[in-house]
């Protein structure tokens, strides 16, 4: 086994054992820590698709942003108290089965797929590809992304603040 | 060889993981957690054909879709803690005034 | 007038429609206060006779009431002009539109025809002179009755009859096939119907008018049956169009249109419907019943006179039951204390006279008579009429006499007219009836003789009349005074007619296309004799020597019986007739009413409860049903799809992948 296929199992265990745990842990403090986990094993998987700057943005944006955004939240709302109460819903098969469906259904698809010759990228470093076409193909959505942002921010300040 | 079908099997499994726990659990944390699960295997997904296709406009949606999860998130856990605020639980079965 | 002679052909077709235009007046405008504002049903006890004090003056004589009668009147007046510039602009045939359309079917001969028959009008000197008389004396009365009914109520019903009347008798007469004559024949019925019950509430008047409504429908049977053999024989009705010619089914259509005139005409049998219908305002009596429809069956025979004179049998049958007419009604006129009973037996009895004319022929005499007729009759009942109201309704002459001097000029024009109808020579009865007995003189030494014993009987009732009426004292007690001048000016109107019109008899003649026979003098001497005999005999008995008519009753008490009982003709229609069918046709009605008309009634209320059942159970299932299953349907099809409505959000994330995974697997299918 080469270097290449080692890494690859590595993250993806990493990436999916995490996810696993993130949905089964009681203490929604370690599905946090979890889904942490998982999300470092993803950010291996951007690294070694040759992707370096999104292996970046992944570790800062998602998991120094989102991810302590989960842990203040947790405590702040003491969700550990609920820890003794029922996790999973009553009827709970359902929706595992149709997953399963769906997964199937999908992998039957995936199966069946012809991709189209594969393609070099272009020596240029990551970064400076991300923007340039950052910058000039997808600079409107760009834009766009920004006021969403300037919208979610809004948002949330607006719902989480307490009434005086 | 580590083939790019190889990642969308795993962008698949991440996708189904994220998918049974969105359905499956109570906890309204839990369930964003697994939509963030969701997002991220789309994001593999994403970065996977950006290099089987040699450019970078995978990744370029991938940020994009990073972007939308953050703000996603943002506004998800202030409506939980509106939510926790007015009922007092985050179980999400219990908050169905919106049943028939 | 500087019309040019053809406006007043073509415009014939208005005489009838002037009094049809009053009578539709009438009829729609009548019943509103504005017009008549009386009280009519009040009103209709007026004019009995033996009715004191029951002064039914109006309450509240206003509106237009007054408009009423001169408005009428006038349009007959416009009847009566018209018809005067179309007589003297010539003759015409005038039809106005198809109005039978054609019906193919064989004579009997097997000659093929088509019955058809078209409204239209015929101006000959024929239907001239009765055009003239029944305009000009329809007027006379209407302008009489102005005066005359003042103090009745229901004035829009009696004019607009009238004017219905007048309308109908000038369809008749200007008619020019049998079929629309027929029509004018059924509309004066009506009319005669309508106007002799116009005091409907009294059970006596209504009585009368329905027994000469039916008697006259007899008459109107044998009519039609003519009409079927004319048609046969012929295969037309127009006047113009039937060439008399001899076929061996002829009497039949002859003898069938005599039984129509005997109807309409008061001969015997069908008689007694006449002096019932006395029962009916006077004005009426006389334009009606003496002037106007009676003569309605005499003008039948003479417009068919060339059939009729190919058929000599029917003709010796009218000229008997003529003679017999004229002589019973005579005799009974004798006996009679009603004014106006008398001058309905005398009426009767001048018909006879008439149809022994059509009898033997002599047509223009009958026509004749019936002009002369019109105008004394017309005038002795309007002076019965103007007695009558003067003495507030009396009029039985037993409580009259000495009317001469309070009443002048009612006697002076009853005294013409007495004159006139005996055959005083000079006047004009004389020389129509003159005519007439020349005629039969001519024909049969037994009609004459008939004819001569009537004119006779005639003076001799006449004068009874007269002397009892006016002379000696007066034997009641009522204020009397004389009529007022509206109803005086008529009667001398009418008395310029009584005298003057027996000069024109050549001319008449003439004019209809007849030859008199030739003037006898004997015939005149002996018509002369017989009416100053019997007004001096009648002078002698109730004036010179009054008893003398008691002992004659009492020494020939069953004759007098006999008479009084108008010869149990009456008697003989109530036992044979009324009772028989009332007995046999009264208990089969009775049952008829109770199984069928009770029993359909009772049909009908049984049906409509089981109709209302079956209303019932389809409110409850049908109706109901459909509502519930409505509601029903909402809920079951809610059912299912209420679910989807959870308020659970993980339940709406459920659906999302489940519809992917059928996105998927239809992808998988379509690339499969």
């Amino acid at each position: 086994m080469n270097l290449d296929a080692f890494f690859f199992y590595a993250f993806s265990t990493l990436a999916l054992g995490g996810g696993l745990l993130a949905i089964t842990r009681r203490s929604a403090v370690h599905a946090a820590i979890a889904l942490m986990v998982s999300l470092l094993g993803v950010a291996g998987l951007y690294l070694q698709l040759q992707a370096e700057f999104l292996f970046v943005s992944q570790i800062i944006v998602y998991i120094g942003g989102i991810l302590l955004l989960f842990l203040f939240v947790i405590m702040l709302v003491n969700l550990d108290a609920g820890k003794s109460l029922r996790q999973f819903h009553k009827n709970w098969p359902l929706g595992a089965a149709v997953t399963a469906l769906t997964g199937i259904a999908l992998a039957v698809l995936l199966s069946r797929a012809q991709l189209p010759p594969a393609q070099q990228m272009p020596s240029t470093g990551n970064v400076e590809l991300v923007a340039d076409t950052l910058f000039q193909d997808y600079l409107v959505p760009f834009e766009v992304a920004s006021l969403l942002l300037l919208v979610a921010v809004v948002g949330s300040v607006l719902l989480a603040r307490k009434r005086a | 060889m580590i083939s790019t079908m190889h990642y969308v099997a795993v962008s698949l499994a991440m996708l189904l993981i994220g998918t049974v726990g969105l359905l499956t659990r109570r906890n309204i944390v839990i369930i964003l957690m697994s939509i963030e699960l969701i997002l991220n295997a789309v994001n593999i997904n994403l970065v996977a054909f950006s290099k089987h296709h040699g450019n970078a406009a995978g990744q370029v949606f991938a940020i994009f879709v990073i972007a939308v999860a953050v703000a996603e998130a943002a506004v998800g856990l202030g409506i939980l803690l509106a939510l926790y605020r007015n009922r007092e639980t985050v179980q999400v079965d219990e908050i169905d005034l919106l049943k028939w | 007038m500087n019309f040019p002679h053809t406006f007043w052909l073509d415009t014939i077709w208005l005489i009838p429609v002037f009094p049809l235009v009053g009578a539709i007046l009438m009829m729609l405008l009548g019943r509103y206060e504005f017009l008549d504002p009386q009280d009519e049903c009040t009103a209709l006890e007026n004019h009995h006779h033996h009715d004191r004090g029951h002064d039914q003056d109006l309450r509240s004589p206003g509106g237009l009431r007054w408009a009423i009668g001169p408005l009428c009147s006038g349009f007959v007046l416009l009847s009566l002009l018209w018809s005067l510039g179309a007589v003297l602009a010539g003759r015409t045939e005038q039809i106005l539109f198809t109005w039978v359309a054609g019906l193919p079917f064989p004579t009997f001969d097997g000659r093929p025809a088509v019955l058809a028959a078209d409204w239209g009008y015929l101006l000959d000197p024929l239907s001239a002179v009765m055009i003239l008389m029944v305009t000009g004396i329809g007027f006379l009365i209407h302008v009489y009755s102005i005066a005359y009914m003042e103090h009745d109520g229901g004035l829009y019903r009696y004019f607009g009859c009238l004017n219905l009347f007048v309308f109908f008798m000038l369809i008749l007469v200007m008619a020019n096939n049998y079929l629309l004559l027929f029509i004018g024949w059924e509309g004066v019925g009506l009319a005669s119907y309508l106007l002799i019950g116009f005091y409907f509430k009294r059970k006596p008047a209504s009585d009368a008018a329905m027994k000469a409504f039916l008697m006259n429908r007899l008459g109107d049977a044998g009519y039609l049956m003519a009409l079927f053999f004319l048609l046969g024989i012929f295969g037309t009705l127009r006047f113009t169009a039937i060439e008399a010619s001899a076929h061996p089914l002829l009497p039949w259509a002859t003898l069938l249109l005599l039984v129509a005139a005997t109807g309409k005409s008061a001969q015997i049998p069908l008689f007694t419907w006449l002096p019932d219908a006395m029962e009916g305002p006077t004005p009426v009596s006389a334009l009606i019943h003496a002037a106007t429809m009676v003569t309605a069956g005499v003008y039948l025979i003479v417009r068919s006179a060339p059939l009729f004179a190919l058929t000599p049998e029917v003709g010796t049958l009218t000229a008997t039951i003529g003679a017999l007419t004229a002589v019973i009604a005579a005799s009974i006129a004798l006996v009679q204390h009603d004014i106006k009973k008398v001058l309905a037996y005398s009426t009767i009895s001048q018909l006879g006279l008439m149809f022994i004319a059509l009898g033997v022929g002599a047509y223009w005499a009958a026509l004749f008579h019936v002009v002369t007729h019109a105008f004394f009759k017309a005038q002795l009942f309007l002076c019965a009429g103007s007695v009558i109201h003067s003495l507030d309704g009396e009029q039985d002459i037993r409580f009259m006499g000495g009317l001469r001097h309070r009443m002048p000029h009612t006697f002076r024009t009853m005294f013409i007219a007495t004159l006139a109808l005996a055959g005083w020579p000079g006047l004009a009865g004389f020389f129509s009836k003159d005519a007439i007995l020349t005629s039969a003189w001519a024909s049969s030494p037994a009609l004459f003789g008939v004819g001569l014993l009537t004119a006779l009987l005639t003076a001799f009732y006449m004068g009874r009349l007269l002397f009892l009426t006016f002379f000696s004292t007066y034997r009641g007690d009522v204020e009397i005074e004389e009529s007022p001048k509206r109803m005086i000016i008529p009667l001398w109107v009418l008395s310029l007619g009584s005298i003057g019109a027996g000069w024109f008899a050549s001319p008449f003649a003439a004019w209809l296309g007849a030859t008199p026979e030739a003037h006898s003098w004997g015939v005149m001497a002996a018509s002369s004799a017989v009416a100053i005999g019997g007004l001096g005999l009648a002078y002698h008995f109730y004036l010179s020597r009054p008893g003398t008519a008691d002992r004659v009753e009492s020494a020939a008490a069953p004759v007098a019986k006999l008479l009084r009982a108008a010869w149990y003709f009456d008697d003989l229609y109530e036992w044979a007739i009324v009772r028989g069918f009332a007995r046999s046709g009264g208990a089969a009605l009775s049952r008829l009413d109770q199984k069928i008309v009770d029993g359909g009634v009772n049909g009908v209320g049984w049906l409509t409860r089981q109709t209302g059942a079956v209303g019932r159970w389809a409110d409850t299932w049908i109706i109901d049903g459909a509502v519930n299953l409505t509601a029903l349907t909402v809920k079951l099809s809610s059912f299912p799809v209420r679910f989807l409505q959870t308020g659970f959000a993980q339940s709406y994330a459920l659906v999302i992948v489940i519809s992917l995974a059928a996105l998927a697997g239809w992808y998988i299918l379509r690339s499969a």
